[in-house]
């Protein structure tokens, strides 16, 4: 059981690697752009892969009449994120505490894995939701204003996850350092939680 | 059955492994085998890049060519003597301080010998320095910016053509006088020449960290021609070695009064002898006038300033600093093996290259193996400093580069041939024709103590019939050859620009980490510049008028001014502000006296424009910068003279 504790309070402390890397990165490759823009998002905002690459964004942006991209200030999410992520890690870390002293059931481990996949998935629509309102709410006088075969608007939301083709450029969207963090800590709770169900039975034995 | 089918298929496959043979075969013997070998070296397939560096001087253009190596195609021109209408240097306010000289604002210049810094004899890429032959100025080019940061103008001197040479740890650029000139200049009798001429030889220090040029001291030789020079290196570093021609000092018909002498001379100058002298108060300090000039890239702007006077040394106040070692019919190329040994002179006169030795000089010093003097100054016995003569069969030696294995590579203008030789043995090698009369040749590293001896490029100074005809003027030509076996084989022919003289090369990895994207528009700090749109504006004081321009894909702010008068000076004053790799802006205006000027991102440039005509006249970018270039423009509104109308602008109203 102490095994699966230290393992829970290490799963709870990796996802403040949230706060040192970014969790998802986004990149905008083009004939013209041999070396791909790109947005790596963090927990507390957006930064550009390379120094100017948000205002190069930005400035390619307003041709077709995107927003420019978000500020921290510009977004709940860039402060209620890191509160959550904080609480969440420091809850998990409580749980292993309290696991390993006072013998607290392992079903907490799943309680906050459950509890934080919960916040994960929040997490990607909220993401998900953005992705489409920055790609579709576009500014009626756009430079450019394009169509689909169909007629309808063309729309340049970023993909979720995976390749998108965006006029001449190729969008990729990928998980960065920081979400792979947060996925390896989460998967470490589990096992928590495996591990020391199994323990607590054979002591029941 | 089955077994048929199996018999079938191999025997197909058979035929077509036989047909594709077939076809190879063909490829080989309609162009040879060694010709397909041959385009396999020089081919750099679309989106690959060149091994090497090879910076090609302009000769008359007054500016340097950039290429790749061994593809032979030219990446870019760095304006630096000469006004440039591309990217308006010298045109543009900021960059005209950079050919002002003492003689005023000199637009042009003969660029000769390009020298990539060095630290302990080897490239290391900071710089690169060249010179200008006419009116004779040394230049500093940034191996970042690949811009010209710094020009100074050389006092004494005149045709500054044994420059712009390195010592190996970049401590001195040193520019030599080919023509003798009274010093200081005075109103006198030509005929008078013989004894009363100087050739002033300039030691020019160079400041580690930035690399600015400060003229530490100028040694008086006697009236000679100063044609070519080379520093020592390593076992001679502290050494510098002038080829000389024209001792008889003549002044007329030099073609004839300058070849009588059988011998001219190699002068020999130990620099860290002179260097302590005037370290202990030694030389007098000479009334002069030459032009420094230095472009700062923070403020993306270039200040001259006159300089007054020049600390000169004569020969005789430093016995033991300077010798003169006898060298065969006029000799052009004085040049020194990676070890420091030899010391190669080439009678261009001659067939014969001959090679002073190092250790043999310092013995004969020693030994006092002395034949004569000349004005004071010990001339060298020539049996005693020869280390050996290169029976070459061939026909006017000018240049000699090498390969760091040991073997040389000496050019020959009237045989139009690159004949290869061993150090040490002088025994001829190799040779391949040119085409045709070759000049210079450059090894990258050639200069210096470790050569990269894979390729040979070969400047010619004739080009005739190698390319499609273009009327009586055409580029010159070039051949690049691989040196890294045995025999050297041509690879390739390419037009340069100008008249290339000399050249220097280096790895293509020593540049390209350094090489600069855009200047940092938080790191601007001309005193026009505006870093945020907002700040955009108009000034007017007296008729002069600042615009505080900003461009960024695809607009000016502001583009719409009014209240500008006829009789104005009009500085259009534009910031860049992308910091996007390879995203200039350019700015030209109709009527526009000048040229356009091009604004690298982030990036402040001004144009003046005075306009003359009542109107409303548009100005566009230059540069096609984005999808909406076409609609980058503005209009200026020009009122009479005794116009009321206030100044305004506006972008988007």
């Amino acid at each position: 059981m102490k095994k699966a504790s230290i393992l829970m309070i290490i799963g709870a402390a990796l996802i403040l690697g949230l706060f040192a890397f970014p969790m998802w990165n986004i990149q905008l490759g083009a004939p013209q752009y041999p070396e791909p823009l790109g947005i790596d998002i963090y927990i507390n905002g957006l930064k550009g892969q390379s120094e100017f690459d948000l205002q190069n964004i930005d400035g390619l942006n307003h041709y077709i009449g995107m927003k420019t991209l978000p500020k921290p200030e510009d977004m709940w999410e860039f402060t209620v994120f890191p509160m959550v992520t904080i609480a969440m890690s420091l809850l998990g870390i409580i749980i292993g505490l309290v696991a390993i002293f006072r013998n607290a059931s392992p079903n907490w481990f799943l309680f906050w894995f459950l509890l934080m996949s919960l916040f994960g998935v929040l997490g990607i629509y909220d993401f998900s939701q953005w992705l489409v309102d920055y790609g579709t709410d576009l500014d009626p006088n756009a430079i450019m204003k394009l169509v689909n075969p169909d007629g309808s608007p063309m729309q340049y939301n970023p993909p979720l996850f995976g390749h998108k083709k965006l006029l001449n450029f190729d969008a990729y969207s990928y998980p960065k350092v920081g979400g792979i963090l947060l996925w390896l800590g989460m998967m470490c709770t589990l096992v928590a939680f495996w591990l020391g169900r199994k323990s607590s039975r054979n002591k029941a034995q | 059955m089955k077994n048929f089918k199996i018999g079938a298929a191999v025997c197909v496959s058979l035929m077509i492994g036989a047909c594709g043979n077939q076809g190879n075969s063909d490829a080989n013997s309609s162009k040879g085998a060694l010709n397909s070998n041959i385009a396999e070296k020089v081919y750099i397939a679309p989106g690959e890049r060149d091994e090497q560096y090879a910076f090609l001087s302009g000769g008359y253009s007054g500016n340097l060519t950039v290429y790749g190596l061994p593809s032979g195609r030219m990446f870019k021109e760095i304006p630096v003597f000469s006004q440039f209408p591309t990217s308006g240097y010298g045109y543009s306010e900021e960059t005209k301080p950079m050919l002002n000289t003492s003689f005023g604002f000199i637009p042009w210049d003969d660029l000769h010998h390009p020298d990539i810094s060095q630290t302990n004899g080897e490239l290391d890429g900071r710089w690169i320095f060249v010179n200008g032959n006419n009116t004779p100025r040394i230049a500093r080019i940034s191996l970042s910016t690949f811009e010209t940061e710094e020009i100074i103008e050389i006092p004494n001197s005149a045709g500054n053509h044994s420059s712009s040479f390195i010592t190996e740890n970049t401590e001195y650029v040193v520019a030599g006088t080919r023509f003798s000139v009274p010093v200081p200049q005075r109103d006198m009798p030509i005929n008078e020449y013989k004894s009363n001429f100087k050739g002033a030889l300039t030691f020019i220090d160079v400041e580690p960290e930035h690399g600015h040029m400060d003229i530490k001291f100028q040694l008086l030789m006697p009236g000679f021609n100063y044609d070519l020079s080379r520093p020592g290196r390593d076992k001679s570093h502290g050494w510098f070695f002038f080829s000389t021609y024209n001792t008889e000092e003549a002044s007329s018909l030099l073609e004839v009064n300058a070849s009588q002498n059988d011998k001219d001379f190699i002068a020999a100058v130990n620099w860290q002898k002179i260097e302590e002298f005037v370290n202990n108060g030694g030389g007098t300090m000479m009334p002069a006038q030459y032009a420094h000039n230095v472009y700062d890239e923070s403020t993306h702007t270039a200040t001259s300033d006159m300089m007054e006077d020049v600390l000169t040394v004569d020969p005789s106040e430093v016995p033991g600093a300077i010798y003169l070692l006898p060298t065969p019919k006029s000799p052009h190329g004085c040049d020194v093996d990676p070890t420091g040994q030899y010391i190669i002179g080439s009678g261009k006169l001659s067939a014969d290259i001959t090679v002073h030795s190092f250790d043999k000089m310092l013995a004969a010093i020693d030994g006092e193996q002395f034949d004569g003097e000349a004005y004071g100054i010990p001339i060298l016995k020539f049996e005693e400093v020869m280390a050996g003569v290169v029976k070459s069969g061939g026909l006017g030696p000018l240049h000699t580069e090498f390969d760091g294995k040991g073997n040389a590579y000496t050019t020959f203008f009237i045989s139009s041939e690159v004949v290869k030789w061993e150090l040490g043995s002088w025994e001829v090698v190799d040779r391949q024709p040119t085409y045709y009369s070759v000049g210079h040749l450059m090894i990258p590293g050639g200069n210096s103590r470790k050569p990269h001896g894979k390729y040979l490029v070969a400047m010619n100074k004739i080009t005739k019939d190698r390319y499609l005809p273009t009327g009586p003027e055409m580029e010159h030509s070039a051949q690049v050859y691989d040196i890294s076996g045995e025999k050297m084989q041509l690879l390739y022919d390419f037009p340069t620009h100008g008249e290339p003289h000399y050249a220097a090369g280096c790895d293509a990895d020593l540049l390209v980490n350094n090489s600069k994207k855009i200047y940092r528009l938080d790191e601007n700090k001309h005193p026009y510049a505006i870093s945020n749109p907002s700040d955009a504006r108009v000034e007017r004081d007296g008729n002069e008028v600042h615009i505080y321009m900003s461009t960024i894909r695809s607009h000016f702010t502001p583009d719409n001014i009014e209240g500008i008068k006829v009789g104005d000076k009009v500085y259009f004053h534009i910031t860049n502000h992308e910091q996007d790799f390879d995203v200039p802006h350019g700015f030209s205006i109709i009527g526009q006296g000048t040229s356009e000027i091009l604004v690298m991102p982030g990036q402040t440039k001004t144009s003046l424009w005075e306009p003359k005509r009542v109107g409303v006249w548009p100005f566009y970018c230059t540069d096609f910068c984005s999808a909406l270039h076409q609609e980058m423009q503005g209009y200026v509104r020009v009122s009479p003279a005794d116009s009321n109308l206030e100044l305004s602008w506006s972008l988007g109203e």
